[in-house]
Formats: C-alpha cells, structure tokens, sequence
C-alpha cells in the first residue's frame, strides 16, 4: 500500500485528488490549498473532507445559528453554552443537567435497525463527554404515510433498533413523539434526545490542554464501518483485490456503549482526565483536530497506534471511520497508570496514540512518516460559511390563502360522535403504545412519568426530590403554513408541555430537519424557523442550549415539510407534586384554560378526514404562554391540580378522550356555549390546557386564574357513574351541548380503537 | 443487626442499583458484590440483577455464570443462602443450574415492558414469606427472552412441588409454559423471577409498592431464623 505522505505532497504537487467524490467543491480544495501551502496528502484530504462536510461544520446554517448566540434571554442558569458537546444548565442545589437531541435521519432510512440505534448512541456518547451520567432517553420520529409497505420497514427497524440499543443500554425511554406524513415517506426523521446530571464540579469540556499530555483513544477498536467517502480514496490507493466499499452505516454494540459509560464516569470522577471529547461523525479527525483547537493549539498523533478490528485499513479509513462506542481523553503522564486500571476494570481497550504539544500544528505520522501536518482549527473550526440565497418561496400565498374554511364539517351530534370514533384511530392520534412497550422506561428506578405523559420526569436527587421533566414537539404542518410561526409553536407546546406537568420551562435544544439548503425555498424555510425559535427564546426567557441541522431530507426535489423538533427541559423542586395527566376521583372539576378559536388549518382534522393543508397556523400570544405555565406550575406546587393534560393535536376531543382513557373513569363534559361544537372539539388553537381540580380547592384555583387574568371555564365534572349509550357496560365519556343533544362515548370502545390502529398497521 | 443483602454486578447488569435501593427501602443493608469478586463478604442473602450481562450476545446468562463469584454463589446456594435472580438473575441462576428450565425468547418476538399482574402461589420460600397465596400484586415485566420452558416432567414436578411461585394473570406476556413468572428451588432459598419486583417499592416510580413484599419476605425470614451474621 503506498502512503501519501506530507513530502510526497510537496514533492508531487500536482497529483490529481478526487475532492469532488469527497463532496468537496472546487473553492474549498483551493482553499485548503491554500491553507496548508501545498496540496493536501490524501489523509488530509479526507480529515477536510468529512470535518468541511455540511454535518460536522455547520456550514450553510451558520450565518443563521448565530441568533441563538446574540439574542440571549437573561437566564443566569447557563453553566455551558452553545458550541461544546452539549448545553449545560444549572438546576439548584449544586446539580445540573446537560440535554441535547441529535438527528439520525439518513442513516435510518438505509439500515433502519443500525442507523437508529447508533443515533442513540452517538447522542448519549455526547452526554458523557460533559461529565454527566445520562439518566434517559427520547426520541422524536416522523414516517411516511402509514399504509405504504415501506413504513413497516422503516418503523418495525427503527422501533426494534432504539430498543434494542436503550434497552440494552439501561437508559429509560420517557417519551418522544411518533408522526405519519407522506413527506416523510423517503425521509424518515430520528431525533434522538439523552439528558444527563452531574454535579456543578463534574462539568467537562473538550479540550487538550497540558504541554505533554497523553491522547488515550479507548472504548471499541477502529473499524472499516461507517466510512462514507473515504472509500473513494480507499479505491486509489488499495489493489483491485483488497476490500471494496465499505458500509457506510455504523454498526452499535450497546454492551459496549454500557462499559464506556460506566468506564468513563469512573476515570471523571477519580480526577484523571483534562480533556475528553466523544468520537462521533468524523471518528478520529474529528476527536483530535477539535481537542487540540480547543487547547494548547498543537497535538501530534501516532495513528499506528490505533487498535484496529480490520488490519487492512488505510490511515484515511482509520481517520475517517466513525466506529462506535469510542472516545478520547487528555490525560497527564503520572494519571496514565491509573486511568489504564480504570478501563482494564471495564475490560475496555486503552491505547495512548497522542501527546499534546505546543507546535500550533496537528501532525499525524504513519509508521514514520508525516501523513498530515495541518492548523488544528482549519480543520475544526475555519470551515467555509455559507451565505446561501433564501427567498420566500411564491407558492405559499397560495397555500397559507386555502384555508379549511369549504371542508365538510361534521354539523350534528350523530357526525360528532361518529368523527370522534374515526379520529381516535388515525395512526397521528391513536395509542403508541405498541411501538413504546418495546422500549425500558423503569431501569434506573427514578422515572417519575414516561408516555404517553406529556413530558418525561426523571427524579435526580433521590433526598430532596428534585426532579426535571423534558418534552420535545413539532406539528411541522404548521410549521409548513408558516415557517416563523410554525417554529413558535412547536416551542410553545414544548414549553406547555413541561410546565402542566408541573415543572418550570428553563432551557431549549432543537433538530431542526429540513431540505436541500440549496434550494432558496429551503433556506427560507429555515431561516424563518431559527428566527422565530430565537425571538421566542428571547421573550421567555429560555436560552437554547445547543442542537443539531440536518439538511439534505428531501427525495428529488420534494423536501420534507420543515420540522424544527424542539425540546424543552423544566426543574421541579419536588417530583412529589408533579401533575399526571389521568384524572381521579368521582366529582373532580374539570376545567378549561384558554380560548378557542375558528382554527383548523394545519390541524389533525383537516388532514386525517379531508388530506388538506392550507391556511395560516394558529395564533400564538406568547406573554399568554407564559401566563398559562405559572398557573401550571403554581397549581402543581400548591397542590390545586390533581391532573392537567395539554391540548394540541387533536383538540379539546382528543385531550379529553386521553384523559378519560388513562384513567378510565369516566366525565360529563358540556361544550362551551357561544362557539361550534365541532369548532371547540377540534380546533387546535394553542395556548390550552384542560385541568381537574377537588371541589375544595375550586374557589382559590379560579381566584388565582382570574389574578392573572387567564380565561378559566369549568366544563365538566370526573364521574364514574356513567353507563355507555351502545349499553356495552363499562364507564363513559359523555359530551352534553353538542348541537342540543349529549353523545356518550364507551372508555372501552375508546381504548380498543385507540390500541388497535398500530398493531394492525405493524405488528 | 441490619440484614447484608449484596447485589452483584456483571458487566451490562442495568438493574443493580434499582435492587440495592429495594434492599434499602426494606430496611436492609446493600452490598454491592463486583463480578470478579473471590468471595461473597459474608453477606446474608443475594440479588442477582436484570440487565444484559456481557450484552447477551450469547444465551442470556450463559457468559455470567462463568465470572469467579458465580462458584462461590452456587456453594452458598447449596448451603442455604437466600438468592433472588431478577429478569438476567433468573436466566443466571437457570444457566448455573441452580433452577430447571430456561428462559426463551418471546413468543412475540418483541421486548416488552409493561405493568404485569401476577398471582402468587407459594409463600413458603425465603423471598415469598409474607405474601398470602392466591394474592394478586402487580410489577413491572420487561424482557425479550422471558418466555420459561421446561420439559413437562420437570412442569409437573415444579407444580406438583409448590414450586411455582408465581404466575402472570390476564395476560402471558411472553409465552412462558403454564404462565409461570416465578419459580424457586426445593429448599425454598433460591427464587427466579421474571418480572422486576425492584421497580416497584415507591409509589412515585411503580406501578405500585407490591414488589416491597420480596424484600420484606427475605429481611423477616432471615431475621425469624436467626441467620444474621453478627
């Protein structure tokens, strides 16, 4: 095998180099040519090539990312900002928490089982390299239309590969969101979301400081998978016998992944690390160029050294695999003994295959000879930034002008009760939990809520109670109708969806999942969606701690629809007092929050009874929001709230039939006068939320509601004595007001349209 | 004396802290036992854990048994000493031979995890004691290889034996013979079990606190039999 190495750079300088295979254009070769002086050898060719790719630099998303960074509401709970592996959040009491969500997009659709698992896995590999230990796990996934045979692949793959990887793993999976859209249907999304704790004192950053110290990589050996482009290098310089392609999927070992946890946490905290940072897209290349920018400036590395499962790897391979399960740490030479016991306890593997210098250069050597010789933060930090065009794109006037408002709307109470049956089992509304009882949600033994709870809580200091909750959210046909507005609010049913349980909204991540940002359309689409995230980020008062771009979700020229996914992490002084979505007992009061208003476009209804999308999104009036959440969070800590559930997708119909099925005690609840009933039951304005409160605590919830002058209307009481119209016994929901008569509904009939759609469609 | 109740940890067990924790809320004394441990520290009984030793890759269960504490545990279950094996515990203790039978794939072929109700029918062993027969309790289940066979001599045998300590009501969950969840040996101190009594000793994080009444069970008996090492 012949190796290019730096001399040969200099010596042959005009050799011709594939960078347009790589994915590189031909500004950017030039510019790494200018950069270094000379052309690059082929493995500094492939290190530029993945670390200069859109993914890993960021680069068409840049210019617009940097909201995140200026408007910064005045939060004084930011431990660790925008640009580490993840965000950092003070959360009292000397504990924070790191949470961040990671897109698996492309990968899933390929190898479904592969691409998700190693999604879960990229992103809890991220956790750890702060500090912290993850305590769960969600995930946000959106398929194609559900009755096309290629979404079972899709889902039964994905499903099956995040539980096998969490399961096996021992985090608990408290939630996410499961979404069918035919934009979808050649890009599946999977949004992988880890939350971590750790005390203050245990944060870690990525960076190799310390004149001298060792680069240890441990954890899983290199391996030829996940190598994508490199493979065209790799064809140059082996024999047409050698191995071929390669898979450019990973492959996960969660055991593994389990050790490298357990490994790393106990290195951290006996005080044996400098530095750490996780091996992820862009394997070794990545680890070493960011490491040695962050520090000192200058890191030499000898790749030889590198314990390999495939010992025919060329150093680009090895440069460029993004094997698994691996991390690096910077370590001083008298901790090497120690930290070499630590991993030999864990039967991980260990290897030293740098040592930090202050030359200002990262060099690699190859049995000897100089392979890369490049300024770390070229590599790292200085890639291209791209202004790309963005225009608004014409065919929205005529989308957002096609409002719902001619569709066929159900208009007495027989097509009222028969629409609510029908609703129940669209794959959008019905159960999840088919895909979700394959996931662990108990291991660990502090998981307060999981699905279908509006948010995940997880218990962090078992003495005082002190809890978080996350949620994420996307109704991305909003987001469709209006990118701004659609951004907004996804955020705002995020943050609702942590403050009904109680929990006190703090910090923001997102994946925002688009199309080709070469498409002028596309970037519009993201623009307006980070600046509308931003301004409201701004306005609550919740910084965005971090997130992830994935671009490119398109098939031909039809993108997906813009889905900014976002998350949002509450604190709760005690997970005692947190607010569960079922209510109880018989003669609770079941009351409304908010208004409802003539808004349907965009909604659950609109597409599952009539496959429509037009008009303008909900209104949203964020000072609103934030009233909603403080009668949230003061009624959980007061103890006024025996249940609260958001309403959303679905409307008032969909949240009260949720409740009632959870609990499976039965309601009377009457439509409000002076609106449609069809209108009040599935309108999807935001800014709601239905909630029971005991009849002896009526007087002071009303009274506090009416101080903040929130709308407050009682609309119906728990009551078990309800028998069901169709005479099939059990408990129900009945409905009075709707165009003058009642409708009742079975909690049993309910549950088994509900429960039945997924196991029909996929198992 | 507190009760020492160790719990081992092999690599890939998850559930091990989840069972110190259900030691503890008992008002027993953990003691965590590591995988390559030479001896037992005179603990007074033993949980082996769920989770996915050495990943599962192989036969669940079937790499734990060889780790250098497993002889010394299979001694001391021959000796008396209480062991519970939880979920992977269970698939441990069948690997060693310490209980009949084995622990399949589900006949669904998914992982589930789901609040499960169980009836229990025997509670003369060191783990069951202060349970009624015939109650009816609920805990978690979650396993992807929970479904227990044996061969019908050894089904009737375990039945014929009051072996059987519990089995799944409403729903099998994973195809296991007879329904059984549970099952313990013929001195009654080893117990296995399929469903995870660990997850649920609080209110806050269980379904219910049904599954206190393992480790209740164990502390009392040891206790009433004076087997508490001073």
């Amino acid at each position: 095998m012949r190796i290019d190495t730096v001399g040969d750079a200099t010596s042959h300088p005009d050799s011709a180099q594939p960078y347009a295979e790589l994915g590189l254009k031909a500004d950017e070769y030039e510019s790494i040519r200018k950069i270094l002086g000379r052309r690059p050898t082929s493995s500094e060719l492939a290190m530029y090539s993945v670390m200069w790719s859109e993914h890993c630099s960021y680069k068409s998303s840049k210019v617009h990312l940097r909201q995140f960074g200026t408007k910064v509401p005045k939060n004084n709970s930011m431990l660790v900002g925008i640009g580490e592996n993840a965000g950092v959040v003070d959360i009292g009491d000397g504990w924070a928490v790191t949470f961040k969500v990671e897109s698996h997009n492309h990968p899933s659709y390929v190898e479904p089982y592969q691409g998700a698992a190693t999604g879960i896995g990229g992103i809890v590999r991220d956790i750890i390299s702060m500090g912290a230990r993850p305590v769960a796990v969600m995930d946000a996934l959106r398929f194609g239309d559900p009755e096309n045979p290629d979404t079972r692949r899709v889902l039964t793959g994905i499903v099956s590969g995040i539980g096998g990887y969490g399961n096996c793993l021992g985090l608990p999976n408290i939630g996410g969101e499961i979404v069918f859209d035919p934009s979808y249907q050649g890009n599946p999304l999977v949004n992988a979301l880890c939350v971590g704790t750790m005390k203050h004192e245990d944060i870690h950053l990525a960076k190799a400081t310390g004149l001298g110290n060792a680069v240890i990589l441990y954890g899983a050996r290199t391996g030829g998978d996940g190598i994508g482009g490199v493979s065209v290098l790799a064809s140059e310089t082996f024999d047409a016998d050698g191995p071929a392609k390669r898979p450019s999927v990973q492959v996960g070992d969660p055991f593994m992944e389990k050790l490298l946890i357990e490994c790393t946490l106990e290195v951290l905290h006996a005080g044996l690390v400098e530095g750490i940072q996780d091996l992820g897209g862009a394997g070794i290349s990545c680890a070493t160029s960011e490491l040695a920018s962050n520090g000192e400036g200058g890191m030499h590395v000898w790749l030889d050294r590198v314990l390999l499962r495939d010992s025919t790897l060329s150093p680009e391979e090895i440069l460029m695999s993004e094997s698994q399960e691996r991390m690096c740490a910077v370590v001083e030479p008298a901790k090497i003994a120690a930290f070499m016991a630590v991993c030999k306890k864990w039967d991980v593997e260990a290897v030293v295959i740098g040592e930090v210098n202050n030359s200002g250069r990262l060099t690699v050597e190859w049995h000897g000879e100089e392979i890369v010789n490049v300024p770390p933060r070229s590599v790292a930090h200085d890639g291209p930034v791209y202004e790309r065009p963005y225009a608004r794109p014409d065919w929205m006037d005529v989308r957002q002008a096609s409002g719902p408002e001619n569709l066929f709307r159900p208009s007495n109470a027989a097509e009222v009760r028969q629409t609510w049956l029908t609703m129940t089992g669209t794959p959008n509304l019905a159960s999840k939990s088919w895909v979700t009882s394959q996931y662990d949600r108990y291991v660990m033994g502090n998981t307060i809520l999981a699905q279908p709870e509006d948010s995940g809580m997880i218990r962090v200091d078992e003495e005082t109670g002190l809890g978080v909750a996350v949620s994420t959210d996307c109704k991305a046909r909003f987001a469709a109708l209006d990118p701004y507005l659609g951004a907004q609010l996804a955020f705002a049913e995020s943050y609702r969806n942590v403050a009904v349980t109680g929990a006190v909204p703090l910090a923001v991540t997102n994946c925002l999942n688009f199309g080709s940002p070469e498409d002028p359309a596309v970037m519009w689409q993201f623009e307006q969606a980070v600046t509308g995230l931003a301004d409201a980020c701004l306005e609550m008062g919740t910084p965005v701690t971090g997130g992830n771009v994935s671009f490119y979700n398109q098939t031909g020229e039809v993108a997906i629809h813009p889905t900014p996914v976002i998350g949002v992490l509450g604190v709760i002084q005690h997970v005692d007092r947190r607010t569960p979505m079922a209510w109880n007992e018989d003669g609770e009061l079941i009351y409304l929050l908010g208004i409802t208003r003539d808004e349907l476009a965009g909604s659950e209804w609109a597409y599952a009874i009539h496959k429509h999308l037009g008009g303008m999104p909900p209104v949203l009036d964020l000072a609103a929001e934030k009233n909603l959440a403080e009668i949230l969070v003061a009624g959980s800590r007061d103890g006024m709230l025996s249940a609260a559930h958001d309403v959303s997708d679905g409307g008032i119909a969909q949240t009260l039939a949720e409740m009632a099925m959870r609990s499976g005690t039965g309601a009377r609840v009457s439509v409000q006068d002076g609106i449609d009933p069809f209108v009040w039951l599935w309108s999807e304005s935001a800014t709601r939320a239905v909630v029971v409160v005991n009849r002896n605590v009526e007087k002071h919830f009303v009274a506090m509601c009416e101080a903040c002058k929130f709308p407050v209307t009682k609309i119906g009481v728990v009551d078990s004595n309800l028998s069901s119209e169709t005479g099939a016994g059990g408990q129900s929901l009945v409905i009075d007001n709707v165009y003058g008569e009642t409708i009742s509904l079975g909690i049993d009939e309910l549950r088994s349209i509900s429960e039945e759609t997924l196991p029909r469609l996929f198992g | 004396m507190t009760p020492r109740v160790g719990v081992i940890t092999f690599p890939g067990s998850l559930d091990d802290k989840d069972a110190a924790r259900a030691v503890r809320v008992a008002g027993g004394e953990s003691v965590s036992l590591w995988h390559a441990d030479a001896d037992l520290h005179s603990v007074d009984a033993v949980v082996l854990p769920g989770g996915f030793s050495y990943g599962d890759y192989l036969r669940c269960g079937a790499i734990a048994k060889f780790a250098p504490v497993m002889a010394k545990l299979v001694d001391a279950a021959n000796g008396g000493l209480p062991i519970l094996g939880i979920c992977n515990g269970f698939q441990v203790l069948t690997e060693s031979l310490l209980l009949p039978g084995a622990l399949t794939r589900n006949d669904h072929l998914h992982f589930i995890c789901r609040d499960q109700k169980l009836r229990i029918e025997n509670n003369t062993s060191a783990w069951t004691s202060e349970f009624e027969i015939g109650q009816d309790i609920l805990i978690p289940l979650k396993n992807g290889e929970g479904g227990y066979v044996a061969d019908e001599k050894t089904l009737d045998q375990l039945e014929g034996d009051g072996r059987v300590i519990a089995r799944y009501l409403d729903v099998n969950p994973n195809g296991s013979r007879r329904d059984i969840a549970g099952i313990t040996n013929e001195r009654g101190n080893v117990v296995g079990i399929m469903p995870h009594p660990e997850h649920a000793v609080e209110e806050l994080t269980g379904p219910t606190t049904d599954g206190l009444g393992f480790f209740t069970s164990l502390l009392s008996s040891l206790v009433n039999n004076g087997e508490v090492s001073a």
